[in-house]
């Protein structure tokens, strides 16, 4: 990172010579991003070999420290913050940009999700020539994409739709019928995917039907899948092989990962924001001995912890919970109101010692599962 | 213990819902139940008429656009409107605020016009306040701090017929140097206090309930986690 920063002081036009020649995919959306990236990567690796982030360092400092890892790579995967998109699809004149979804993210930080669709819009409206691959069942993000005239459409879910009640392009309201969408205020309507997915198969263009199985959880994850792929096929990629590379991703930035922590087997889940919270609430395994969930409240996470009421918690029966983390009296009075019993023990090592043994999940924001991470590695190191 | 069952409108969640307000509707059903009443929550949505008939009723924050969907659908069926005028308490959270006031300015500079039943009118401030923010309820029957996280462009000017809901110890509240907080109206209390306000002020919360239930007192509730948040977000 540090590395980046210098870099970029010393010659803003770095990105783009160090993007020159190469062909790029960007990732981009408010969830999924890491996972993505990571899928894209491998996916592209089986055409020839690939620069991306390792560590989801997505602003400028980060893609260029990452295009640096490899000059001779000819292939780039790389993770973009959403409001950095236009200006890095700028220096880097990318072959394909894929758009996952846009929901809320911190409040207090961010500022409007409606206005960061505009930007988007905005930015891609610039590279007519870039496939852009859309996640269809997101209303904002299919606005992002409406105008461009190469876009592959992908049906990859919308775990979470509170966030476009009404149309982005009109202000009037969006009807939902099944998997279907329209706004009333206009033709934008949902368009006809390309690629989609359901529990066994990836469906794509011509007829492809293509098993899927993945080593990562959830349905959300599914979705990002056919969006990587879709991506490395219009890269050129062979899709059964791009298939199998992305369905044996594991572990993302230790996202996913299992760790023995004394008598616990520790199953990590990162969750940033409302959408990602209900989309890994699903992926906990319900015959686990204890499940910590662990909320800070630091700037990175977003100081307004008020989206915790619109996370549905209502689904624990016979799990055993811990409340934890910096903010996690907060949590805990969520869990109050929302009958779910519970133990309160803000340090999230602890929180986890507290768990009878066996298997654990632990669901953690931003700050919170890496400074858990932090502190299993230094627990590590001592035993 | 009652027979019949309160029920708490949660009005429009699917629009005026950007901020966890619909927490508040959880908090008094579940402060009710906990009393051993029968409570429930009646979610209107944008496709529904707004009933007159409920017991209270609770609205959210929203951005620009779902907040004009609401004013219009609040103007077309005015149920809340006359639930306010028999007495009925209603809560109203930040763009909520200004959806029941006269008018509100978009941040575009469109004056929309509002519901009407708080006497207020909005416009953009230079700079959006976010942050923790304490009052100094001056409500009677409140005799706690209110804390809360406010999040909003706007500044709200009262008229005459409305008062604050506190005067502003720490954050910035309704923003027009008066030092106010929030806007009280009859039966009305609006409010830029996220948290959700409730979950976080157990005080308000039963202010509430015995305004919709007609009594002076409820039993309290134990709830030690509920206090800790308190202690921890005042001293924020």
């Amino acid at each position: 990172m540090i590395g980046g920063l210098v870099a970029l002081k010393i010659d803003p036009a770095l990105m783009k010579q160090l993007g020159h020649g190469r062909q790029t995919v960007l990732v981009t959306g408010t969830n999924g991003k890491s996972t993505t990236t990571r899928m894209t990567a491998a996916a592209l690796e089986t055409i020839d070999s690939v620069v991306t982030q390792a560590d989801g360092a997505n602003m400028d400092a980060g893609i260029v420290a990452a295009l640096a890892t490899d000059l001779r790579a000819p292939l780039a995967a790389i993770e973009v913050d959403e409001l950095h998109t236009p200006h890095v699809a700028d220096a880097l004149d990318p072959r394909a940009i894929v758009l996952l979804n846009l929901t809320r993210d911190q409040l207090d930080r961010v500022g409007e999700i409606n206005m960061i669709e505009r930007k988007l819009r905005e930015g891609l409206k610039r590279h007519p020539d870039a496939v852009i691959v859309a996640n269809c069942d997101d209303v904002l993000v299919t606005s992002a994409a409406y105008d461009n005239p190469n876009v592959v459409w992908v049906a990859a879910g919308a775990g979470w739709a509170n966030d476009s009640v009404s149309c982005p392009r009109t202000g009037e309201p969006i009807v939902r019928e099944g998997d279907h969408w329209y706004s009333t205020g206009s033709d934008f309507a949902r368009p006809t995917p390309d690629w989609w997915v359901d529990d066994e198969n990836l469906y794509g263009p011509d007829g492809l039907v293509l098993p899927l199985k993945l080593t990562l959880p959830g349905r959300a994850n599914r979705g990002n899948a056919a969006q990587a792929v879709a991506a490395a096929v219009a890269l050129g990629a062979d899709p059964a092989k791009a298939v199998a590379a992305a369905s044996v991703v594991e572990e993302v930035a230790g996202r996913y990962k299992t760790v023995q922590v004394g008598p616990h087997s520790v199953h990590m889940l990162l969750a940033k924001n409302p959408a990602g919270w209900q989309e890994a609430l699903s992926m906990i395994d319900p015959t686990v001995d204890g499940l910590v969930i662990a909320v800070n409240g630091q700037v990175p996470d977003g100081e307004d912890l008020s989206w915790l009421w619109d996370v549905r918690f209502e689904h624990f029966e016979g799990v055993q919970v811990v409340a934890a983390g910096e903010r996690g009296t907060d949590l805990a009075v969520r869990l109050t109101y929302a009958g779910v019993e519970h133990t309160l023990v803000p340090d999230p090592l602890k929180a986890i010692a507290s768990c009878p043994p066996g298997r654990v999940e632990v669901l953690a924001n931003y700050t919170a599962f890496r400074d858990l991470n932090t502190a299993i590695a230094r627990r590590a190191a001592h035993v | 213990m009652s027979e019949s069952t309160v029920r708490i409108g949660l009005v429009l969640p699917d629009v005026m819902g950007t901020y966890g307000d619909g927490g508040n509707a959880l908090v008094l059903r579940q402060r009710l139940r906990m009393r051993g009443h029968n409570a429930e929550i009646v979610e209107i949505g944008l496709n529904d008429p707004v009933p007159e008939s409920l017991d209270l009723y609770t609205l959210g924050g929203a951005e620009d656009a779902a907040q004009r969907l609401a004013t219009r659908h609040l103007q077309r069926y005015p149920g809340l409107q006359r639930a306010a005028e028999r007495g009925a308490p209603v809560l109203a959270i930040c763009a909520a605020i200004q959806v029941l006031g006269h008018w509100y300015e978009t941040s575009s500079g469109e004056r929309v016009d509002g519901v009407g039943i708080l006497d207020a009118t909005t416009s953009p401030q230079q700079t959006r306040a976010i942050g923790e923010i304490v009052i100094r309820p001056t409500l009677s029957g409140l005799t706690q701090p209110l804390t809360g996280f406010e999040n909003h462009r706007g500044g709200t000017t009262l008229g005459s017929d409305a008062t604050g809901l506190g005067r502003v110890d720490r954050g910035v509240g309704n923003g027009v140097g008066d030092g106010l907080e929030g806007a009280v109206q009859g039966s009305v209390i609006g409010t830029y206090l996220h948290g959700p306000v409730l979950a976080r002020n157990p005080e308000l919360a039963d202010h509430l309930l015995m305004r919709a239930l007609g009594v002076d007192s409820l039993p309290p509730l134990d709830l030690p986690e509920v206090d800790l948040l308190r202690q921890e977000r005042l001293r924020a």
